[in-house]
């Protein structure tokens, strides 16, 4: 299959496991494409799932496995239902990899500051599973996971084990608590704030609401890391995901091609903007 | 042994605030202890104190009739618990409770603010403090508010 076909054209994959991870969020594992005609994808990059008939949506990986897809959805309209409704054995059509991904040669050696907001966990998980992978090839790894109420969370058992292999300083927070939750209450910013880092040596990847994303992006630059060292997953609405329909372009940026992920720099004028 | 002026330069709140001011803030404070599920404060009582958190997590609750206590937020180490100290009338506005085991410094309130009134100089140092932290938390609880996570991506 030619780089181009695979593109804009979607592949049939077999939908291999489906989990459950949230009262509206799923995991979809797929399989690989045959005969290695697709890369393996990079943290930080998405795929556009077609469940037949319906749609197609930008949906990033959230694993780094290289031997499957998988992918975590929230239902939020026709595609995104549609998809968390497949089943194993059930087909859909892919494609991908597409956009660039966050910066993982840039980040070796350096602090790590990830800082998700519900399902933007999921973009943000590969980087956590290279790291791990990894481990002496970069700096302190700290994770910031703010969630609504602790049924919300995702991958909640790897949350525990991250927790407890002591490879990071993961913290996470709910906006709503309940009875049983001896955790965190409140936005993320409350925590990020007593994080001890070098904000020189620090590189922020978030990914999560643009307004979440803003006012952590504020903050750390607050603290001393340099804009361009601030990284944000923008994931608006997107068509054809290959630079191709401007349904994404904004001015001389093209969300699909040029991201999803761009230095808080770049985009800060963006992230004021409604719709594009 | 380390003086109490010591131990409280220590804390990220004090950072910077000269010797001669620690020494002084020093005569307000003793160490204490919260076991787990003990209140620190309680909602409408006299705000006698403020503490600086040390270890241990602590929740910032109110209670509703029939729905019970609803944590607003929690705090933890290197926090600062309580700003109604500060102003009239001077009463807490929420329940705290330790949820671990805490351990903090406790300012006597009204040793801290006599000690603000009589030397300006400190209490604008001692606030220059306290308002990054609580427009910090005011901007928090907006953010929580808004439900931003209920909403999509
Ligand atoms: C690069 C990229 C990566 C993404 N990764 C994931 C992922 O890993 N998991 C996941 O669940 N979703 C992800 N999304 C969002 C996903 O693409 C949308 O939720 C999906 O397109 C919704 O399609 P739908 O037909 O189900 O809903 P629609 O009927 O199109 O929309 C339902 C509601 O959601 C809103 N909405 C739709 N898309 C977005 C969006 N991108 N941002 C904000 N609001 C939106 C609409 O305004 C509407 O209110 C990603 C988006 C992009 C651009």
């Amino acid at each position: 299959m030619s780089g181009a076909s695979t593109k804009l054209a979607p592949m049939p994959l077999r939908v291999l496991s489906s989990t459950r991870e949230t009262a509206d969020s799923m995991t979809l594992v797929l399989e690989r494409p045959p005969g290695g005609s697709v890369g393996p994808g990079a943290p930080g990059q998405f795929n556009m799932l077609y469940p037949f008939g319906i749609g197609e949506a930008a949906i990033s990986l959230s694993s780094d496995t290289a031997d499957r897809f998988v992918h975590t959805i929230r239902g939020v309209g026709a595609v995104s239902d549609a998809l968390g409704r497949l089943r194993p054995g059930d087909t859909l059509g892919v494609r991908g990899p597409f956009g660039n991904g966050w910066p993982m040669e840039r980040a070796r050696g350096r602090t790590l500051v990830l800082v998700a907001g519900g399902i933007g966990l999921a973009p943000l998980r590969p980087v956590i599973h290279a790291v791990l992978r990894d481990r002496s090839a970069y700096g302190k790894l700290f994770v910031f996971y703010g969630a609504r109420s602790p049924r919300e969370r995702l991958y909640v058992g790897e949350l525990e084990r991250w927790q407890a292999g002591g490879a990071m300083d993961l913290s996470v927070t709910v906006d709503f608590g309940d009875a049983n939750w001896a955790g965190r209450v409140g936005f993320v910013t409350a925590l990020l704030g007593h994080a001890q880092f070098d904000p020189a040596e620090t590189l922020l990847m978030t990914c999560g609401p643009e307004v979440m994303m803003r006012a952590v992006a504020n903050q750390m630059i607050g603290r001393g890391v340099a804009p361009g060292d601030v990284y944000v997953s923008l994931e608006r609405n997107m068509k054809c995901a290959a630079g191709l329909c401007g349904h994404c372009q904004f001015g001389s940026i093209f969300i699909c091609k040029d991201g999803p992920v761009f230095t808080y720099d770049r985009v800060e004028h963006l992230l004021r903007v409604r719709e594009i | 042994m380390k003086s109490m002026a010591d131990l409280i330069r220590e804390h990220p709140f004090l950072a910077g605030l000269s010797d001669e001011y620690c020494e002084l803030v020093a005569g307000c404070a003793k160490n204490v202890v919260f076991e787990p599920g003990s209140y620190i404060i309680r909602e409408g009582q006299p705000a006698g104190q403020f503490h600086l958190l040390r270890e241990g997590q602590v929740s910032l609750e109110v209670y509703a009739p029939r729905r019970g206590s609803i944590v607003l937020q929690t705090l933890g180490a290197n926090d600062i618990l309580g700003a109604s100290w500060i102003v009239p009338p001077y009463r807490w506005t929420s329940d705290a409770r330790a949820v671990e085991r805490v351990r903090a410094f406790a300012f006597d309130a009204t040793c801290l603010r006599g000690k603000c009134e009589a030397d300006p100089a400190l209490g604008y140092a001692l606030m220059k403090r306290f308002v990054p932290i609580i427009l910090q938390r005011v901007t928090a609880a907006r953010m929580q508010s808004l439900d931003l996570y209920g909403a999509s991506v």
